[in-house]
């Protein structure tokens, strides 16, 4: 990918405070949702983030989307921090970056109708389509995703949730936005739509040269769009590369767990392959472990694990960032196939 | 004209105004984008409940406010020598016990029910809304204070909180004014059901904030202005509106039964609550005069809640 980067995040820090009390709210900690989180986001590009639930995902997005004001760190759009913008810059901004959420039954207002859902952003941003336009304009979207152009004075409640979640994605593409986060966008659908829902998001990047940050919380899903990968463990990025780099040759040992939970289509791979069970939960995000996060679940932990924090920097034997002391590749996906 | 129209509507054909009326869920080709309350209209207009009940709460408001309409007889004209006659030629509905015309006094009485009954509901939804929306937009110490308040008033018994009030208010002996104990009983209603309304309004506002939609609103550069009128206001006054039409009945029942037990409204006051109460002695000489302000207070709580169900459902995309 060469240029600029479209979207770039910067040591990006999220900390909540955990507070005590009814009245007289007092604070007795913080929970680190998202701690020192970096990447770059390019034109066209998908950037795929993994991770268990509550390692950060869903904070990491409303962080990008300005909906969250990070504790510190920059997102830039074209060079811009939007975490910086208020009032107006930052309305103008958000036509520019939009969000599909993941539960496309709460993610619709159920007294709207659809034309009121996806003509909602022309009316907050008048500016962008003359009135007498909208509703044909709704109606191209509607048809762009593949629904009926009739259904226009539906509600919500008359859709199915694959239909829904394409309702949402004509809403986030009404204002022709250049970045679409997508908050797992198909993880409430049924699997056989799952696929069809991630075809169309496929078709609609080609179209709209849209670039796509797609969090999902199995490596299945991203496996198909995305371009780059990144692996979050508690608020971190662990593993970061190309899709081709993170399935064939992962380094980090909890990428490498995640990976051997993806099921394989060939079933002899799968059954000479071997399966990684991580033993114990997360750890809380509001004390987590010293050194190394991963650490208190990981069969290579040694003590150096608990006292230094591994950077997430490129590792021996490897060309993609890895944040692990005894980072080393090891072939999850195939190691059955080829022996 | 009319021959004409018979003609070509008959048998042969459907009526012509059946292809043009819009269909409810219907994927009409051209004009606007349907909103949630021109939608709603629609619904209630082919509702034959919405249609009884407004008319029947059209005419006893009619009658609350143009009593001589449906009478010209003096509800205080009192004819001793008439008491308990029973319903006949020269009174419809009889006569009470003071010899005054029954039908004149429930007409009459439909004023000050009707009255309180929608005043009491102003008040308490205004009061319960203001609270509730405040109390779960703000959230924080302001909830924790409006929302213990609120339950404060809710565990108190509505007869026993009608009780110390009014006593407190208007002494059961002294001899306050007309408007003196309505505005008492008005206060005492509002007093104790405020709570109600605006545990409604909070936690609609909470779970409407908290929603996927205000997020993706928010996400497409919604303001506080957008986000209140369309997404939390029209999802939090639909219940509102329910419980205030709702109300309106409850409030009408609960002033009869406070002059019923003689601390809300009484003589010389007209109401159907008065009336019953002033006749609860002679049920067993005469059952008419407590009868028919009875029965009208059914009707009229009947309309009310009718009213307020065909609301609710229209409002409610999901049980049209
Ligand atoms: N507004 C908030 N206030 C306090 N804590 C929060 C808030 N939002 C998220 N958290 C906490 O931050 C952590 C990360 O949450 P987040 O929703 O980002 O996780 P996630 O990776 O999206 O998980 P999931 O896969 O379940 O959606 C969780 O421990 C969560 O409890
Ligand atoms: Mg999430």
């Amino acid at each position: 990918m060469a240029g600029e980067p479209i979207l770039q995040v910067q040591d990006l820090v999220k900390h909540f405070p955990l507070t005590l009390g009814v009245l007289y709210k007092r604070q007795i900690g913080s929970i680190q949702a998202v701690d020192g989180v970096s990447f770059d986001l390019h034109q066209g590009e998908t950037l795929g983030v993994v991770g268990e639930s509550g390692c950060g995902k869903s904070t990491l997005a409303k962080l990008i989307m300005a909906l969250e004001r990070p504790t510190s760190g920059n997102v830039l759009f074209k060079g811009e921090d939007i975490a910086k913008l208020r009032g107006k810059a930052l309305k103008a901004m958000r036509r520019n970056i939009q969000i599909i959420l993941q539960d496309p039954y709460t993610s619709l207002n159920p007294r709207m109708t659809v034309g009121d859902i996806v003509g909602e952003p022309y009316e907050i941003h008048p500016e962008v389509a003359p009135r007498g336009d909208r509703r044909r304009r709704v109606q191209e979207l509607l048809e762009v995703v593949g629904l009926s152009p009739d259904h226009i004075n539906r509600y919500p409640h008359q859709f199915s949730g694959g239909q829904r979640q394409r309702i949402g994605i004509a809403r986030g593409l009404a204002l022709r936005p250049d970045i679409i986060v997508c908050d797992e966008p198909v993880s409430a659908l049924d699997v056989s739509i799952q696929a069809q829902v991630i075809n169309l998001l496929e078709s609609l990047q080609n179209e709209f040269n849209l670039s796509y940050v797609v969090i999902a919380h199995d490596l299945s899903v991203v496996r198909h769009i995305a371009d780059r990968v990144a692996v979050m463990y508690l608020g971190k990025i662990v593993e970061l590369g190309t899709d081709r780099e993170i399935y064939d040759s992962p380094t980090h040992p909890y990428t490498q767990a995640l990976l051997s939970a993806v099921p394989v289509p060939n079933p002899e791979g799968r059954e000479a392959r071997e399966r990684i069970i991580l033993e114990g939960d997360v750890p809380s995000p509001a004390d987590p472990p010293s050194g190394c996060r991963f650490r208190t679940r990981c069969w290579k932990a040694e003590a150096i694990c608990a006292e230094e924090e591994p950077p997430l920097k490129p590792r021996q034997g490897s060309d993609h960032p890895s944040a692990c002391h005894f980072a080393e590749v090891k072939d999850v996906v195939h190691s059955g196939e080829s022996g | 004209m009319t021959e004409g129209r018979s003609l070509t509507g008959g048998p042969t054909g459907p009526p012509t105004a059946a292809g043009e009326a819009p269909t409810p869920l219907g994927d009409a080709a051209g004009g606007e984008i349907r909103t949630l309350w021109s939608d709603a209209w629609y619904d209630l207009r082919h509702k034959p409940l919405f249609w009884i009940s407004s008319l029947l709460v059209v005419v006893l408001i009619t009658m609350a406010a143009m009593p001589t309409l449906f009478t010209d007889i003096n509800p205080e004209h009192a004819v001793l020598a008439n008491s308990l006659e029973p319903p006949g030629g020269s009174a419809w509905f009889g006569y009470d016990l003071q010899g005054r015309d029954v039908y004149a006094r429930t007409i009459y009485g439909a004023r000050t029910s009707i009255l309180v009954g929608v005043l009491a509901m102003l008040v308490t939804t205004t009061v319960g809304l203001t609270v509730g929306i405040m109390a779960g937009y703000l959230g924080g110490w302001p909830d924790g204070v409006m929302s213990r308040i609120g339950d404060m008033f809710l565990g108190l018994p509505y007869v026993l909180g009608g009780i110390v009030i009014l006593s407190s208010v208007a002494g059961v002996r002294s001899n306050p004014s007309e408007a003196a104990i309505m505005a008492a009983v008005i206060l005492v209603l509002a007093v104790l059901a405020w709570p109600v309304t605006a545990r409604v309004a909070r936690s609609s506002v909470l779970s409407v904030r908290a929603a996927d939609y205000v997020v993706a609103a928010r996400a497409l550069g919604a303001g506080p202005r957008r986000l209140i009128l369309r997404h939390i206001l029209p999802n939090t006054v639909a219940p509102v509106i329910v419980i205030a039409t709702l109300n309106v009945g409850a409030f009408i029942g609960a002033e009869a039964t406070l002059s019923f037990l003689g601390i809300g409204l009484r003589s010389p006051v007209i109401s159907w609550g008065v009336a019953i109460a002033d006749h609860q002695d002679y049920v067993r000489n005469a059952l008419h005069p407590m009868l028919f302000p009875a029965l009208f207070l059914c009707v009229t709580v009947l309309a009310f809640v009718m009213l307020g169900e065909a609301i609710r459902e229209a409002l409610d995309p999901k049980l049209r």
